[in-house]
């Protein structure tokens, strides 16, 4: 349940924040995840619910956008979409595909008051 | 120097004197008394502040001297009709920076110190104890070693490091599922680290939480014993993704099991086509030369990479 420790994570950068821009209050928190990441979208919603009691996240809408998962393909020389970290290239079938995107776990925005 | 306003409070230094046995919820940020770096990751919110308050409020417009106005300067740095500036602020952090960030400061910690750190993961029961134990005997008349034990309970793995000669620090992560860079941090200020040694951290038993935590290894080496199902890297590609080196362990016990080897590392190698594969026995002893000769070849690069980075 390493989601836990990402939502305590995610509530301490939050309240960095909030005591460097000065803000007490957080309506919405928008997160991007990645498709392919160590993060389970729900099991972080629960998590994030609980840790943020009693802070300036307390409340807040926790928004999650999903980066869908793309990787280079060297023998095609382009990036292609994949649906697992060890993917094939849809296109030539290619085994070297290096994954570029879909492990993100990113604090992007945040809505204050 | 924070990396959010640019203030003077200390972030990702190595953390010092604070106690590695208490890792549990709650008791975590204790250690911000005495000023280490625990205070900055305490959710009290003791961000260790010795700039003074100050406000980072922008107005939603400022007058500069020209007369000029300028609707651009608030926190979202746009204007949008209708909405307040001060509603919207981009962030584009890492969620795990501060991990990252302990973890870059262990990582250089070791490397000037001339220390090559494994990082052992695997499930739990798969051997990593007893091939440490063994690898300890075998190379502590070549190598200082140290160990940095984690389990969520016990100092039973320690207690069976120490019984070889070698230090070892036990981290109890109480309901923690993994290390992560802080509690190695605190770990490495009470080990002996001599320079070409060896330091082996020996992760909790998961094969899914300690692949998102780095903690400043050289290099993750992933244990699978051969009673466990041959499918385990295709079952947990994120952690096999991330290993240098894939240890199947207990091949004794071949014999006697299903095991199908070619296809355990066919998928291995499906995951991660660098990832070196070593087949071992503690009980044996069969295999361990070659792990040991991997070891030392890292040491050599390692060495190397320093030489040419300096």
């Amino acid at each position: 349940m390493h989601e836990m420790t990402v939502a305590e994570s995610l509530v301490e950068l939050i309240e960095d924040e909030g005591r460097c821009r000065g803000f007490s209050r957080v309506r919405q928190v928008r997160v991007r995840i990645g498709a392919l990441g160590h993060v389970e979208p729900d099991a972080l919603r629960f998590c994030f619910a609980a840790v943020s009691h009693g802070t300036v996240a307390e409340g807040a809408r926790l928004e999650l956008e999903t980066v869908a998962g793309e990787g280079w393909c060297p023998g095609c020389a382009r990036t292609v979409t994949i649906a697992e970290r060890h993917d094939i290239c849809p296109e030539c079938g290619s085994c070297q595909v290096r994954m570029t995107a879909g492990a993100e776990l990113r604090l992007a925005e945040l809505e204050v008051d | 120097m924070c990396t959010i306003c640019g203030c003077e409070a200390a972030t990702g230094e190595a953390p010092r004197n604070a106690p590695v046995d208490s890792w549990r919820p709650g008791r975590h940020g204790a250690g911000g008394k005495q000023g280490s770096i625990a205070g900055n990751r305490s959710r009290d919110g003791r961000h260790p502040d010795r700039h003074g308050p100050h406000d980072h409020r922008h107005p939603a417009h400022t007058h500069d001297d020209h007369g000029a106005i300028d609707f651009g300067t608030g926190l979202a740095g746009v204007h949008l009709p209708g909405m307040s500036q001060e509603r919207i602020i981009r962030i584009e952090r890492d969620i795990l920076s501060k991990n990252d960030a302990f973890a870059r400061a262990n990582r250089a910690r070791l490397k000037a110190g001339g220390i090559l750190a494994l990082n052992l993961v695997s499930s739990p029961g798969s051997g990593k104890t007893s091939l440490l134990v063994r690898t300890i005997k075998d190379l502590q008349s070549r190598f200082p070693i140290a160990v940095i034990e984690g389990d969520q309970q016990t100092s039973n793995d320690a207690d069976r490091i120490r019984a070889t000669g070698a230090p070892a620090v036990q981290i109890n992560t109480g309901k923690g599922c993994h290390l992560d860079a802080h509690m190695v941090g605190h770990a490495l200020d009470r080990l002996p680290l001599t320079a070409g040694g060896l330091l082996f951290i020996e992760n909790v038993g998961n094969l899914v939480c300690p692949a998102a935590f780095d903690l400043g290894e050289a290099h993750k080496a992933v244990v699978l014993s051969v009673t466990e199902g041959e499918d385990k890297p295709l079952k947990y590609p994120a952690m096999f993704e991330q290993a240098d080196l894939m240890l199947l362990s207990k091949a004794d016990l071949l014999p006697h099991l299903d095991f199908d080897m070619d296809a355990c590392t066919g998928f291995a190698r499906r995951v991660n086509p660098r990832i070196d594969i070593l087949t071992v026995s503690a009980r044996s002893g069969d295999g361990l030369p070659a792990f040991y000769r991997w070891i030392e070849q890292q040491v050599r690069s390692d060495t190397t990479a320093k030489g040419e980075g300096t």
